[in-house]
């Protein structure tokens, strides 16, 4: 998570169900949500924010690619080129014998270069930590929704009756 | 919305929410050790302390010390290797294979098994670098050019595909691991109440804030995490099988290895996870979690896996004779009855008959005969391993050569340390790292929790924190 500041209202909820139905109603009325966090991933809740679909599987094929092109230049090249040698009566190039080193080589390079994607794209590392936050408990047992109130152009008020029309048990003021 | 199909029975007892599964899931992980837990993790320390001087000595004096003889030149080392791998199946299995088929019931195993898998793992390859007697020329197997000039690895052995599959296997599921653990870090993290625990919990949480679009992130890297290692466990046993089956030892070389070590892998997985999941679900009081249903669904897979190896055994046998290759069939014929029967016998008996008793729900609804069952199989597969190794190597071509093996005190004692690093690491797990992941079950109680609460959330019984202050200030500290 990025530096925050500013003021920002903070609607807690108690209930997976409600915030997930609170989204689409408080975006109708004009309400610009900034994030929900919650203790688990509810299904269809980032839709619901308008988030873009990830392309991460993208940066995971494409370390797949790596992975599988890594491998199969380093056994061509060791095997049959730089020190050409015959096992078994085989063509020192044999495909087939190279299959089961690529297959584990792709999947090492896809595992390892998505998960550094997954970090560096969410913001997560040693030391983000230290990042501030709205509220504690949405790791435990509530869901947390953050407003930007310089964002939007509806006033306070407004916005924190909107919010416990939709089901928030709490709002609070929350300035970094 | 969320419909319980009244057939299925709940996977999580006691009506709880998800502010109790915070708290009963964390109890044990923000209390101090129990005496309990002191009195095992001293066991096993001494248990290591044993098995380490044992193999410093092995590694002092050389391999010699083991009861190898030129004849029989792979034995237990082999054996144990190929058995902690094999236990190292189930942790990926149950956290990849399950989540692909969208079985919610391995929600509340996942964590305990996957670490079980890791630390199996590393038992795996301490067995590698014994074997190799002189471990500080382990990275020989690394493809680099010899000192020489530039003659590289030989690609086309399975041993060095061996070096790539265990590899990859265990940083693999070492980033699964993390990457499902990384929310349960964070939710410690915000309820720790010293500084210590908040600074080392809240520096491997990484700064995770639940986000709706970290979380969809998330969701989909495990997916594909998922995907990824499906084919990855079966990958490394069919190579782990190939270590054999490529070679030219009658009883190694069959083309049924791949997929018979691969489901007695699962098999003997799924009895180390039992044994210890019922040991956990006591001592931790997580009964409500891990249930009967959890214990009986298990053991479900024990009778599948269990008939597979069944049905290989005798297949293998049954091609032995068929395929009219007298040296095939001595191997088998000698196994059976040769100077090792006890030990086919008993694999026979603990691999194929003991899970086969499941069939009654009575009996694999019993905690204290899914506990026996679980432990016999492991010594099943453990004998399948010897039997495979040893009993094909003894009686070769010239019979004045023929031997016997016999194990010296280190092959033992070396045997031993892999139990004590096993149950060291797995301690420490379970005291320092929660045992089920909360962020999972949380997702999935209202969809398959019994007498489900109306408020749901519930209320944190600890303390209701302040509504922003920070984790971890760095000015304040």
């Amino acid at each position: 998570m990025a530096e925050l500041s500013g003021k920002y209202l903070v609607g807690v909820y108690d209930d997976d169900d409600t915030v997930l139905h609170a989204v689409p109603k408080l975006r109708k009325a004009g309400v610009k949500i900034k994030e929900v966090y919650s203790p688990f991933p509810i299904h269809g809740l980032d839709e619901a924010l308008g988030h873009p679909r990830t392309r991460i599987g993208i940066a995971a094929f494409m370390f797949g690619v790596t992975g599988c092109c890594v491998a199969l230049t380093l056994m061509i090249w060791t095997m049959g080129i730089d020190w050409p040698m015959i096992v078994g009566g085989k063509d020192p190039i044999s495909i087939p014998n190279y299959i089961p080193i690529t297959f584990e080589l792709t999947v090492l390079f896809t595992a390892f270069g998505m998960v550094t994607t997954f970090f560096i794209s969410n913001g997560l590392g040693p030391g983000a930590h230290f990042h501030p936050r709205f509220d504690l408990r949405s790791t435990d047992n509530k869901f947390v929704m953050a407003i930007d109130l310089g964002r939007n152009s509806m006033s306070e008020d407004e916005i924190s009756r909107a919010l416990k029309d939709s089901g928030a048990e709490e709002v609070n003021i929350k300035q970094f | 919305m969320h419909v319980t199909s009244p057939v299925r029975e709940p996977l999580i007892q006691g009506g709880k929410t998800y502010a109790d599964v915070t708290e009963d899931i964390c109890r044990h992980v923000e209390g101090p050790p129990t005496k309990e837990w002191k009195i095992a993790f001293g066991l096993s320390l001494i248990v290591l302390a044993y098995g380490s001087v044992c193999l410093a000595w092995t590694w002092w004096e050389g391999l010699g010390v083991w009861g190898l003889n030129k004849t029989v030149g792979w034995a237990w080392d082999i054996t144990n290797f190929v058995w902690w791998v094999g236990i190292g199946h189930a942790g990926t299995l149950i956290s990849a294979i399950l989540l692909l088929f969208r079985q919610k019931w391995r929600t509340s195993i996942n964590r305990a098994a996957e670490a079980m898998t890791i630390f199996a793992v590393l038992c795996a390859a301490s067995f590698i670098l014994m074997h190799m007697g002189r471990p500080w020329m382990a990275y020989w197997a690394l493809p680099l050019p010899n000192a020489f000039g530039s003659l590289w690895v030989n690609f086309n052995s399975p041993l060095v595909w061996d070096v790539f599959a265990i590899s990859t296997y265990f940083s693999v599921s070492l980033v699964f691991w993390y990457i499902g653990l990384i929310p349960d870090l964070a939710t410690i993290r915000d309820r720790a109440t010293s500084k210590v625990s908040r600074l080392m919990y809240g520096t491997f949480a990484m700064g995770w804030d639940g986000s709706a679009k970290t979380w969809a992130r998330y969701e989909y890297i495990s997916l594909i995490l998922a995907g990824l290692s499906t084919p990855l466990v079966l990958s490394v046993h069919t190579i782990v099988s190939m270590d054999f089956a490529t070679s030219v030892i009658p009883g190694w070389h069959t083309t049924i290895f791949p997929p018979y070590f691969v489901a007695g892998a699962i098999f003997s997985g799924f009895a180390m996870v039992q044994n210890l999941m019922l040991i956990t679900r006591v001592v931790y009081k997580l009964e409500d979690y891990i249930t009967l249903e959890h214990i009986e669904t298990m053991n479900k897979v024990i009778t599948l896996t269990g008939s597979v190896v069944g049905v290989a055994y005798i297949t293998e046998f049954f091609i032995a004779w068929y395929s009219g290759v007298e040296y095939e069939y001595y191997a088998f014929f000698n196994r059976m009855t040769g100077p090792y029967w006890w030990a086919y016998w008993a694999m026979m008996t603990c691999n194929v008959i003991s899970p086969q008793l499941f069939w009654s729900r009575k009996l694999r609804r019993s905690i204290t005969f899914t506990f026996f069952i679980s432990v016999v199989v492991n010594i099943g597969m453990w004998f399948e391993r010897f039997v495979i190794i040893v009993t094909s190597l003894h009686r070769d071509y010239i019979p004045s050569s023929w031997a016997m093996f016999s194990p010296t005190r280190y092959d033992i004692g070396d045997y031993i340390f892999s139990f004590g690093l096993f149950f060291t690491l797995f301690l420490l797990f379970s005291k320092y790292l929660p045992v089920i992941n909360m962020a999972e079950v949380k997702a999935v109680i209202r969809s398959t929790s019994a007498n489900l609460p109306t408020k749901i959330a519930g209320v944190a019984k600890v303390r209701q924190r302040g509504t922003a202050e920070p984790a971890f200030d760095k000015d304040k500290e």
